[in-house]
């Protein structure tokens, strides 16, 4: 394999430098945490499909047994976290910004965490339909946090896999802690999704300010070198520089490739895909060792006394987590994610998913509120840090006044709400919470729009449908009205043979 | 002075005469007004203006014969809309709230199988036969209230739609641009 | 409120007005040096006027007040107008083109951010039509004694000799108007000095110095002040190269005037010029080769400001038709 294939980096325009905070959290090794009283698994764990609950409030369950079936070919299969009994079936909050409650199964721990047994898959020499069956089945989906299902984006044919380890969030240090610790698994996983995809080639693009997950992989990638696995021939660790939104897909493959992937289209169409670090150790489990995804490593940092990493079951109340690590009393609110992209929570009852990477607690000094809005004086730093090109202040004018036409000529669709510009901006507008709304608006004019074209196509069909109705039984009236002249008429021609007289 | 006058009268003649061109010339066939004030309705086909349904009522704004803010779905909004269009004026339609989309929903323990409230539904979306129970396909119903009056056991009511992720909207951000007196 | 949760430190619009404030101070010292502490003065009363109209018609359009008084913007604006001025007009005219500026051309338009024409430019341009005499009597270099600049400004008799003089722009054209030869003109050295007006160059080059340092502190981009100077050198020079006795020198040009402070604050204002990289390099060339055409053939000694305003006009179109294509849109590219 030679190290000068990627010698040179592409660049992608824009982006920011916020200061990192990654020591914080990334000196502990990876901690278990206690079992929880309960655990609350909601049904909906992926950004493209559900999970159909198969089990009733009593029913005993091993820990990775399924509870709920995926929902169509998008959905994701959900299992219980833990061994023990269903205790309800019920609407909890969801880690989402909207505070929505969403149908969740709530199971009480037994404290045996025994494991179900699922029929061993060989990786080697299973099929390809049954190993992406398999991924379905064990519930994996992008664990970077956007959670669309694994099983549907590897089922695609591609040149190249590049593995997100860049994690360009300030703040968050689980894929770094994990690539650290589990650096085998990873790679395992990374190379049979490859395998599945058909990619000739896997990078693993890591940030450059994480010697130590850098030098792991490598010798990772060594060891299996020496092991003489063919695979081996074409994985490379890339050092990619620190810089947000490095991690972003569209900007990763930039890095890497040199491909911009235009709106509308899929990395896929060009040969590329992207997985991130955490989901090809899911895979690995559930190939591998056969277990469901069942927890996830999430960093725990912020205003805490303890911040690091913990694995953590799904279903484990943030506020659990945050006593674990000591939150600190002048802490007053809770973001999940990072401090660029994730949201404020709106209950820190709410359960850990399988998208929730981070938890942070907030202070008003680490995090200082945002100061009022001013008036935007088109400086153009946003423009200068969009790492989509877009104009945001343009945006914002047309967001800002519900223009939403205009917005959309600006291509505010393609916006990735990475929040680089307003990160920078000196009249602390938030862009993107206008962005937001423009763009949730503008989805639901469109909903509003298509259902007013169904509606119309249906009343006018409906009305051609009684005025069909209407003449065809004005024409059957007719018809029988012939009909019954025409007998008249015959009995009345005929009248003078039948009437005797 | 004379000369100004005349080239005045030569460049007013021009002028005009490139108008008349371009107006013939250039002439865009738009739409037939009533299929542009059928876009804008909001096709729920409910009547509540009075006539029965979004087209209907469309064309006979179009010929003049109905006021502009007869559509109670479409709201003071819609009213804008269709003064903007027509460059009439815009008459309020009093207090309109907000609010969020219904569907019809039918009792199932109650329903008789009557068929009156499918007669009703200006959309088909009930789906049932005579003597079987009835059921509103909520993805195509308008929620346009039409099928309340007929049903004989009232078995029939309007729910709002959940909120979910999917139909959640992000709010618009609160500023401080402007002092609220 | 959602993400992004944490922002750039130390980064607020008084900051960036604050350093185009600091930029100004290198043009400021050397005027007060070569022409006299008389700018003071009106600097000050542009300021105060500045912001006392900016809390009036704040509070009158029920706009949170303290905020954006204290943006910077509005001093920022008065420094403009107060040096676009000659530095011993009267009182009152100081007043009115400051009210011109922040009531008329910003305020009536939506306020910062809004306004579609440099308020500074439209305060001079006001002022230059409606008192062309006031704003043609500019300080008699090397007369500098602040008792005399103080009496003109708060309204002094006007009519002693040797107490005005013409600026190095207005003596070139008047010239070039009896039909002299650049060379000749230039010959008389009260007026001017090495490239540009005498004692000006100090000034001019005050300027610039500022100018580069809002360029090292990333305020400004380097697009309008380079576009602005090749609009204006570079046609100056097509003339010049031809015709050298008609038309004086690219130099001469660039270091006359209101060239220096025009290139870089005055086209780089964010608000009124345009927004994407090739429009504001055609936004800042159209301001030079407009002001080139005004000092050249047009009625007053200097254009730079007509120019700003002209283009002004065109930059939502410019804007509009030089969107930069956004990530994916160019060709598609594979190494």
């Amino acid at each position: 394999m030679s190290a000068s294939r990627f010698a040179h980096l592409f660049h992608f325009h824009g982006g920011i430098k916020p200061a990192s905070h990654k020591t914080e959290s990334n000196g502990v090794p990876i901690r278990a945490v206690p079992l929880p009283e309960r655990l609350v698994v909601p049904l909906i764990q992926s950004s493209r499909g559900g999970a159909r609950t198969i089990v009733t409030v009593g029913d005993k369950v091993l820990k990775g047994q399924c509870i709920g079936e995926a929902e169509g070919k998008a959905g994701t299969a959900i299992h219980a976290p833990t061994s023990g009994t269903v205790k309800e079936i019920g609407r909890y909050p969801m880690a989402h910004p909207s505070g929505l409650e969403s149908l969740a199964i709530v199971i009480e721990p037994d404290g045996e965490e025994r494991w179900f047994e699922y029929e061993r898959l060989d990786p080697e020499h299973a099929s390809r339909e049954d190993l992406i069956l398999r991924i379905q089945a064990s519930g994996i989906v992008g664990m970077g946090g956007a959670t669309f299902p694994s099983h549907i984006k590897v089922d695609n044919a591609i040149d190249t896999l590049i593995l997100n380890g860049a994690e360009c969030e300030p703040w968050i240090t689980c894929d770094d802690r994990l690539m650290r610790e589990r650096a085998a698994d990873v790679l395992t996983g990374a190379t049979l999704l490859g395998r599945l995809s058909g990619a000739k080639r896997i990078v693993v693009a890591i940030e450059d300010n994480k010697p130590e997950a850098i030098a792991a992989m490598r010798a990772a990638v060594r060891a299996e070198e020496l092991s003489d696995k063919d695979e081996s021939e074409g994985i490379e660790v890339v050092p990619v520089p620190a810089r947000y939104p490095q991690g972003g897909e569209k900007q990763l493959i930039k890095v890497v490739t040199g491909i911009e992937v235009a709106a509308g289209k899929l990395a896929t169409d060009y040969g590329v895909q992207c997985f991130n670090v955490g989901t090809a150790h899911a895979v690995c489990r559930a190939l591998v060792h056969g277990e469901a995804m069942v927890s996830r490593i999430v960093t725990v940092t912020g205003n805490v006394e303890r911040p690091g990493n913990y694995e953590v079951l799904l279903g484990t109340r943030v506020a659990d987590l945050l006593a674990l690590a000591g939150v600190k009393p002048d802490t007053d609110r809770t973001l999940m994610g990072g401090p660029m992209m994730g949201f404020t929570l709106p209950s820190a009852e709410a359960p850990i998913t399988k998208g929730s990477n981070c938890v942070i607690a907030a202070s008003p000094t680490l995090f200082p509120h945002r100061p009022p809005e001013q008036p935007c004086i088109r400086c153009g730093s946003c423009a200068r840090a969009c790492p989509v090109e877009l104009q945001p202040f343009e945006l914002y004018w047309h967001s800002r006044a519900k223009n939403f036409d205009k917005a959309g000529e600006y291509h505010i669709f393609d916006c990735i709400e990475c929040g680089c510009c307003a990160f920078v901006c000196p009249a602390h507008i938030p862009l993107v919470d206008y962005f937001r709304f423009a763009k949730s608006e503008m989805r639901a004019k469109n909903e509003e729009r298509k259902a007013a074209e169904q509606a119309r196509a249906r009343f006018e069909f409906r009305s051609f449908r009684l005025e069909r109705e209407k003449a065809e039984k004005a024409a059957r009236l007719a018809a029988k009205a012939a009909e019954t002249r025409a007998a008249m008429a015959a009995a009345q021609s005929s009248e003078p043979k039948a009437d005797p007289s | 002075m004379l000369t100004a006058l005349l080239v005045m009268a030569g460049i007013t003649l021009a002028l005009g005469l490139a108008l008349g061109y371009a107006a013939v010339h250039f002439h865009v066939d738009g739409n037939p007004l009533a299929e542009q004030i059928d876009a804008i309705l909001p096709q729920t086909q409910c009547a509540q203006c009075g006539f029965p349904g979004c087209k209907p009522y469309a064309e006979a704004v179009a010929s003049g014969a109905a006021e502009i803010n007869l559509c109670t779905p479409g709201g003071d909004d819609g009213a804008k809309k269709l003064a903007e269009l027509l460059g009439r004026e815009f008459k309020p339609r009093g207090v309109q709230e907000e609010k969020l989309k219904t569907v019809a929903q039918i009792d199932e323990q109650t329903c008789i199988g009557c068929t009156l409230c499918i007669q009703a539904c200006p959309v088909d979306a009930i789906v049932g036969s005579a003597k079987q129970m009835h059921t509103v396909v909520s993805a195509i119903c308008t929620g346009c209230e039409l099928c309340l009056p007929p049903c004989p056991v009232d078995c029939i009511a309007l729910i709002e739609e959940p909120r979910t992720p999917q139909n959640w909207r992000w709010k618009y951000p609160r500023t401080g641009l402007r002092v609220v007196s | 409120m959602s993400s992004p949760h944490i922002r750039r430190e130390n980064n607020s619009v008084q900051r960036v007005m604050a350093h185009v404030l600091v930029a100004l101070v290198p043009g400021i010292a050397a005027y007060v040096w070569q022409v006299g502490a008389g700018i003071l003065v009106n600097l000050a009363i542009a300021t105060l006027v500045a912001l006392a109209a900016e809390a009036a018609i704040l509070a009158l359009r029920k706009r949170p007040i303290a905020i954006t008084l204290t943006d910077g913007s509005a001093v920022v604006t008065a420094w403009l107008i107060a040096l676009a001025l000659p530095s011993i007009v009267p009182w009152w005219l100081t007043t009115i083109a400051v009210l011109v500026g922040i009531v008329g051309a910003k305020h009536l338009y939506g306020g910062i951010g809004q306004n579609p024409f440099n308020p500074a430019m439209a305060a001079y341009c006001t002022m230059i039509v409606a008192y062309p005499a006031l704003m043609s009597q500019w300080p008699a270099v090397g007369n500098t004694d602040f008792a005399t600049q103080l009496s003109l400004i708060l309204g002094g008799t006007r009519e002693i000799d040797g107490l005005t003089g013409a600026t190095a722009l207005d003596a070139m054209r008047t010239g070039l108007r009896k039909h002299e030869a650049v060379s000749a003109i230039l010959a008389n050295k009260t007026a001017f000095g090495a490239f540009g007006g005498r004692g000006w160059e100090w000034i001019v080059g005050g300027y610039a110095v500022g100018g580069l340092f809002l360029l090292w502190r990333r305020i400004i981009t380097w697009h309008q002040p380079l576009a602005f100077i090749a609009g204006l050198g570079l046609t100056a020079a097509l003339f010049w190269v031809i015709m050298p006795d008609r038309f004086p020198s690219p130099l001469f040009h660039l270091a006359s005037g209101g060239a220096m402070l025009g290139a870089f604050f005055i086209v780089t204002d964010p608000v009124t010029s345009a927004s994407t990289p090739l429009g504001k390099i055609i936004f800042a060339l159209g301001v030079g080769i407009i002001a080139w055409l005004v000092r050249t053939f047009g009625v007053y000694p200097e254009g730079v400001a007509f120019g700003v305003l002209l283009m002004n006009i065109a930059v939502p179109l410019i804007d509009r038709k030089t969107q930069p294509s956004v990530f994916g849109e160019r060709e598609e590219k594979r190494p």
